[in-house]
C-alpha cells in the first residue's frame, strides 16, 4: 500500500524512514502537540518549504538544471492570491482564481525562459535565470500601485481560515479555530503536492530527467528530445513552486518582495536542497525541516544558552542571540563538509 | 533496390579543415561493412554526420531513400539509425537495467508519461530483461553502470543499441580496450545481428582479425576521403590501403 502511495520511491534506508516519519507526524500533529502560535508558524513554513525545495530539486537534482529564478514562481503564486483577493474580496473563488492565475503566469514565464535558454550552456542558463529573477524582484518593488511595492500587500482570506473563526470544538485541549483549519489546508495541500512529485520522479518521465542529468548527449542519441523534456520539467517545477507560493500567501495573509522574491530566499532554497541531499525528494523533507527549525529556534536556544552560562567569560557573548547567523553559517559549513551528498545521500550510503 | 542508407557528397568543414570530404557511399541490408582507416581519417566524424550528432556542411544522408540530413539526432534514432559509441557514453549513476529500460522506453515513445509508475509498464521490463539475457548482463542488472569494469560497460553500450531495434546498426570500435576473453561476447552478438537479412551493419574497426571474420565489404577512409570500397580480400591487398596505413597492420594480411 505504502509503496503505491510513495510511487515506489520510498525513503530507502531505515533511519531515513524514521526521520521522515518524525517530520510527517510532527507536522500532522503540530496544532495538538505544541502550544503557541510560533509552533504552527514553523510547522506551516516547513510544510510549504518542503514543497518549494522539492520542486526545485526536480530541476537541480533530477534534471541537472541550475536555475536561480525559482523564487519568481513562488512569488507569482503568492502575488496571484494577493491581487485576486484585493479585487474580488475574501471569497474562496478569489483564492482559487488567484492561485490558478499565479500558476498560469509561472508556466508561461518558465516556458519562455526555457525556450530561450535551455539550448545554451548551463552557465549561461543560470545567468539568464538570475537576471530574470532580479528584474522581476525590482519590478515588483517598483510597481507600488499594483503590488504595494516594498511594503507588500495584506491579504484578506475567507473567515473560516482566520483566527477569528471559532468552532465549538476542542480536541486534546486545543480549540479548533480558523487558524487550525488554515494549517491543515496548508498541510494537506503540501502533502498531496509532495506525493504528486514522488509520482512524477517515479514515472517514465522522471527516469528520462535523470538520464538527461547523467548524459544529455546520449539521451538525445537514443531518441529523447532533450529540449522538450527540460522545458516540461521547468514548467512543472514552476507550477508547483507557484502553488507553494499561493499556500504561503494564504497562510501568512501577507506577501512582500522580501518574503517571496528575495535573493536571500533563493539562497535558502539552495541550502535546503544541498543540506538535505540533491536528486532525492526526501532530501527536501529533511533539508527544509532542519533549516526552518534552525531559523526559528536557534535564537531561542542561544538566548537560553547565554542565560545559563552568564557567569562564564566570553561564552555568553558568543551565544548572544544576535550572533545566530554566525552559528547558522557554521552549521551549514559543517554539514556540507561532513555530508557532501546531503543528509539523505549519507544515510543511503549507510543503509 | 534503394539502399537502406546512403551518404551523398557528405562533407563537413571545421574552420579550414575538411574532416569528411564529399563521401558518397551506399549500404544495403543483410551486409556488414567494415570502415577502416588510420586514426584521424574521419571515420567517427562520418558516423556523427550519419547519426546526427553534427550537421553536414554540404551533402546528404538518405535513410531508405528519404533525406534525413536536417533531422535531429533523436529524430534519426526514431527513424531507425542506431549508434553505439566509441568512448563509452552511458548514464553512469543509473543501473544497467535502467540504462536499457530508458532506451526501450525511448523507442516506444513512453517518456512523456508523467503520472504512472515506470514499474507498471510490464512490457518495458520484459523487453529489458530479454536484452539483459542476450548481452549476458543479467547478473549486473542492478549495479550502477559507473561501478562496472570496462568490458561490461562496452556490453551495456551494445545492449542500448539492441534496445533501439534499429534498421542501421552503427558500431564504433565496439571491442576497443576489451580483453581477449571479453571481446567474443560482443563479436558473437554482432555476428548474430549480421545474420538478420533486414539489418544493415556498419562497423568501424582496427583489428584485422575481427574484420576478416565479420566483414562482407570494406570501405577505406583516408584524410576524410573515401579511397577504397569493395570485398575484403582485394581491398586489403590494394596499394591505396597499403599507402593509407603506411604499410602498418597490413603486413600480416
Amino acid at each position: 500500500m505504502l509503496k503505491s502511495v510513495f510511487s515506489g520511491s520510498g525513503p530507502g534506508s531505515k533511519l531515513l524512514i524514521v526521520l521522515a516519519l518524525i517530520v510527517f507526524l510532527g507536522l500532522a500533529l503540530t496544532p495538538f502537540l505544541f502550544s503557541g502560535t510560533r509552533a504552527m508558524e514553523t510547522g506551516a513554513k516547513i510544510a510549504i518549504f518542503i514543497v518549494l525545495v522539492a520542486s526545485y530539486d526536480l530541476l537541480l537534482g533530477y534534471t541537472g538544471i541550475v536555475s536561480f529564478a525559482h523564487t519568481v514562481f513562488f512569488g507569482f503564486g503568492a502575488y496571484g492570491v494577493a491581487l485576486a483577493t484585493q479585487r474580488m474580496g475574501s471569497g474562496w473563488d478569489a483564492l482559487a482564481l488567484g492561485t490558478l492565475g499565479g500558476v498560469a503566469l509561472s508556466v508561461v514565464l518558465a516556458f519562455g525562459v526555457a525556450m530561450f535558454s535551455l539550448r545554451v550552456r548551463a552557465i549561461f542558463f543560470a545567468m539568464i535565470t538570475m537576471a530574470v529573477a532580479s528584474a522581476i524582484a525590482v519590478l515588483v518593488s517598483q510597481l507600488s500601485w499594483l503590488t504595494g511595492g516594498e511594503d507588500g500587500m495584506n491579504i484578506k482570506i475567507p473567515r473560516e481560515l482566520t483566527p477569528a473563526f471559532r468552532m465549538d470544538l476542542e480536541i486534546f485541549g486545543t480549540k479548533i479555530t480558523g487558524r487550525v483549519l488554515n494549517y491543515y489546508l496548508v498541510f494537506f495541500s503540501a502533502f498531496a503536492l509532495f506525493l504528486l512529485m514522488l509520482r512524477v520522479v517515479s514515472s517514465p518521465f522522471g527516469r528520462v530527467l535523470q538520464a538527461i542529468r547523467e548524459n544529455p548527449f546520449r539521451a538525445e542519441a537514443i531518441g529523447y528530445r532533450v529540449v522538450v523534456y527540460r522545458t516540461v520539467a521547468t514548467c512543472l517545477s514552476a507550477a508547483i513552486a507557484a502553488l507553494a507560493g499561493a499556500l504561503f500567501a494564504i497562510w501568512l495573509r501577507y506577501v512582500g518582495p522580501d518574503t517571496t522574491l528575495s535573493a536571500e530566499l533563493m539562497i535558502d532554497i539552495l541550502l535546503m536542497v544541498v543540506i538535505g541531499g540533491m536528486g532525492t525528494l526526501w532530501g527536501a523533507v529533511l533539508g527544509a525541516a532542519i533549516f526552518v527549525l534552525a531559523q526559528s529556534y536557534l535564537q531561542v536556544l542561544m538566548a537560553q544558552g547565554a542565560a545559563a552560562t552568564a557567569a562564564l567569560p566570553l561564552i555568553p557573548d558568543l551565544l548572544n542571540p544576535d550572533r545566530w547567523l554566525l552559528w547558522l553559517g557554521l552549521l551549514f559549513i559543517l554539514s556540507v563538509y561532513f555530508f557532501p551528498t546531503g543528509i539523505v545521500g549519507r544515510l543511503k550510503a549507510v543503509k | 533496390m534503394t539502399p537502406s542508407l546512403e551518404t551523398r557528397d557528405l562533407t563537413v568543414r571545421f574552420g579550414g579543415h575538411i574532416a569528411v570530404n564529399a563521401v558518397s557511399c551506399a549500404f544495403h541490408p543483410g551486409a556488414l561493412t567494415a570502415i577502416v582507416g588510420p586514426n584521424g581519417a574521419g571515420k567517427t566524424t562520418w558516423f556523427n554526420l550519419i547519426s546526427g550528432q553534427i550537421r553536414a556542411s554540404s551533402g546528404k544522408v538518405l535513410l531508405e531513400g528519404r533525406d534525413i540530413s536536417t533531422l535531429s539526432a533523436s529524430a534519426r534514432a526514431h527513424a531507425g539509425l542506431g549508434r553505439a559509441f566509441q568512448l563509452t557514453n552511458l548514464f553512469p549513476a543509473l543501473s544497467v537495467f535502467e540504462n536499457i529500460r530508458l532506451t526501450v522506453q525511448a523507442r516506444r515513445k513512453a517518456g512523456l508519461s508523467l503520472f504512472r509508475m515506470a514499474d507498471s509498464r510490464r512490457d518495458l521490463i520484459l523487453e529489458t530483461e530479454e536484452i539483459l539475457t542476450r548481452t549476458r548482463l543479467t547478473a549486473q542488472a542492478r549495479a550502477e553502470v559507473r561501478t562496472l569494469p570496462h568490458g561490461d560497460q562496452r556490453k551495456v553500450e551494445v545492449a542500448l543499441l539492441l534496445a533501439l531495434r534499429p534498421k542501421i546498426f552503427m558500431f564504433d570500435e565496439p571491442t576497443a580496450g576489451m580483453s581477449m576473453d571479453e571481446a567474443p561476447v560482443i563479436l558473437s552478438l554482432i555476428a548474430d545481428i549480421r545474420k538478420d537479412p533486414a539489418a544493415t551493419v556498419l562497423l568501424v574497426e582496427h583489428k584485422m582479425d575481427v574484420i576478416r571474420a565479420l566483414a562482407d565489404r570494406i570501405v577505406v577512409l583516408h584524410n576524410g576521403t573515401l579511397v577504397a570500397d569493395g570485398p575484403p580480400g582485394p581491398v586489403m591487398a590494394s596499394d591505396v590501403v597499403r599507402e593509407a596505413y603506411m604499410g602498418r597492420e597490413i603486413e600480416d594480411v
